[in-house]
């Protein structure tokens, strides 16, 4: 019994190991002079931790960082804020036509991004938002998985308490204030935390929209790095790292939400 | 209307509106534009005048040599997604047998997945590079230490494939058969995929299988091959079912960002995936009605793959 739990951390060891080994080369490159980044030897025999301020010294990184984060947050904030307010009305109230309404927006989570990506890219173009962040923002925040995740969670929630707070005399705005919202916070910190990671790391739509360089977010910046000065290794890994950073600490201090919201989202299927 | 049914509406469009309006405007809205757009020869030059055309795009297309083979690229991604749902089951048991020290591996396992996209995509292209990266470097160090005389592969530059694909039609041969673009691109998708969501949903489950029926089936002398097999599997059942319809979607409408980023959709098209397919027509020539025919076909493959999903999965969930 013994031996077989040995064997089971070391496989557990290895396994960890080998799902570790890129992110320790990208490190490791970041900190090579170029030279270096081609040969065997895994550590560098210089150091150069100034390839990552050279980044910024190349291109707008950290406009590219800010406009990531802007975007991302601003998405997360509207999508927060609509889809727990249309949630509500989707599990705490009655009125006609309800399951009818939430099926259309079951049935859209069913149909490609792609489908929806060029009609709105012709919608961006009529409404003059092209190469813009609103552009950016507005399409995003108001999709159907939001509503779907708040709905799902709001649900479960015993219906006494509306009741009672409705015999007290409470008002649809207050039992959404005061109880229901309350009680949602963790599935809506799960939310948020998807919502911003996925917006941060948007590749598709900034690239079709976003023509300025200063309007670039960080996936579109990095893959005109990538194309520009490609051949510079050690600079690009120096970017991937601190590219993946702040998800690294996301993930980090959300992870009690996420693996509960992940969880939560299948077994309500 | 009620005059009950009139105050619940009253009641909850404040809450309803300005989510439903955006879901109308950018989701609802674009799904029946891009149904409409498929038949038409809808432009972004203006140059072109707008006309009806039928089913000529989806003829078009499936006429179309460069489909076909995009098509196939799409499905051969999707070999990566057994590997993946294995590993991502065997790592939760062995996770699940060692307590201490579980969150660590977790994290850890999840990072690839986390923080997936370009920056990554990135980082495997240096990987991959068949003369200076360091897989190829392992490989020829590998090979020279045990004197083997192996050959690296060239990766994202080679057409060559594990099933040995032809690429200028769809036929097999052996001078295609080995590792190339494909299996680059499949075998990074498998290294971000297995301590993924996946991985967690199979924690959980495993959680929720009551030990009592294994520790049954061990006092009745059950080896644990025989415990895994007959008692915890069946009980993995709804949860492997939820993964396997989940990873195929995913599967069948991934591959822009590899496309894109790492290869061009080349070498000769062999990791052009219908999605980048799609990116090409419509934002590369501006032909949004063909795009649209296109993405309308992969939906349906979606529709057509859940449902077959659907009706097997079904029998083995409630066996």
């Amino acid at each position: 019994m013994k031996l077989r739990n040995v064997l089971v951390v070391a496989l557990l060891v290895l396994l960890a190991l080998s799902t570790l080994a890129p992110f320790l080369w990208m490190v490791l490159a970041s900190l090579k002079p170029l030279a270096e980044v081609e040969e065997l030897n895994p550590l560098p025999t210089v150091w150069r931790p100034g390839n990552y301020p050279q980044v910024f010294r190349q291109v707008p990184f950290a406009t590219y960082y800010f406009n990531s984060v802007y975007v991302a947050a601003w998405v997360t904030f509207l999508t927060c804020l609509t889809s727990a307010a249309a949630g509500f009305a989707f599990s705490r109230l009655r009125w006609p036509g309800r399951d009818r309404v939430f099926q259309l927006y079951l049935a859209t989570m069913m149909i490609p991004g792609v489908v929806t990506m060029i009609p709105n890219y012709t919608l961006m173009v009529k409404l003059q938002l092209l190469d813009s962040h609103a552009g950016l923002i507005l399409p995003a925040a108001f999709g159907a998985f939001g509503t779907f995740l708040m709905r799902q969670f709001m649900i479960s929630l015993p219906s006494a308490l509306d009741e009672a707070a409705e015999i007290d005399g409470a008002s649809p705005a207050q039992v959404f204030w005061d109880i229901i919202l309350p009680l949602a916070k963790p599935g809506l910190l799960t939310l948020a935390i998807f919502t911003f990671m996925g917006n941060y790391g948007s590749f598709f739509w900034p690239l079709v929209m976003i023509k300025s360089q200063h309007l670039r977010t960080l996936p579109v910046g990095m893959l005109y790095f990538d194309t520009i000065y490609g051949r510079q290794t050690n600079l690009l890994m120096a970017a991937s790292v601190m590219n993946v950073v702040p998800l690294i600490v996301l993930f980090v201090a959300g992870q009690r939400f996420l693996v509960k919201g992940i969880q939560l989202g299948a077994v309500k299927g | 209307m009620s005059r009950r049914g009139r105050r619940g509406l009253a009641d909850a469009l404040p809450f309803l509106l300005p989510n439903l309006l955006g879901f109308l405007l950018f989701t609802a809205g674009p799904v029946l534009f891009s149904l409409g757009a498929a038949f038409t020869n809808a432009n972004l030059m203006r140059s072109v005048p707008l006309q009806f055309t039928g089913l000529e795009n989806f003829r078009m297309l499936f006429s179309d040599r460069e489909f076909h083979l995009y098509f196939l690229n799409t499905l051969y991604f999707l070999i990566g997604m057994p590997v993946a749902i294995a590993g991502s089951l065997a790592l939760a048991v062995l996770l699940s047998r060692e307590i201490r020290g579980v969150v660590v591996y977790r994290t850890l396992f999840y990072l690839p997945s986390f923080t997936s996209g370009v920056a990554l995509m990135i980082l495997w292209k240096q990987l991959y590079n068949p003369d200076f990266g360091p897989i190829n470097a392992a490989i020829h160090w590998v090979s020279a230490t045990l004197r083997l005389g192996m050959d690296a592969p060239d990766w994202l530059l080679s057409t060559r494939n594990l099933l040995g694909i032809e690429v200028e039609k769809v036929a097999l041969s052996a001078r295609q058969y080995g590792l190339g673009a494909r299996d680059a691109i499949v075998i990074m998708g498998v290294w971000t995929a297995v301590g993924g969501n996946n991985l967690l949903l199979y924690l959980a489950a495993l959680m929720n299988v009551p030990t009592e029926l294994q520790e049954a089936a061990a006092l009745d002398g059950a080896k644990p091959g025989q415990v895994f097999r007959h008692v915890t599997w069946p009980q993995l059942a709804p949860t492997t079912f939820f993964i396997v319809v989940m990873s195929t979607i995913g599967g069948l409408q991934g591959g822009f960002e590899q496309a894109r980023v790492m290869t061009a959709g080349g070498p000769s098209g062999t990791t052009t995936t219908l999605s980048y397919y799609i990116y090409t027509k419509a934002f590369e020539e501006f032909r949004i009605g063909y795009a649209s025919a296109v993405a309308w076909v992969l939906f349906a493959v979606i529709f057509a793959l859940t449902l077959v999903n659907w009706k097997f999965g079904n029998r083995e969930v409630a066996e």
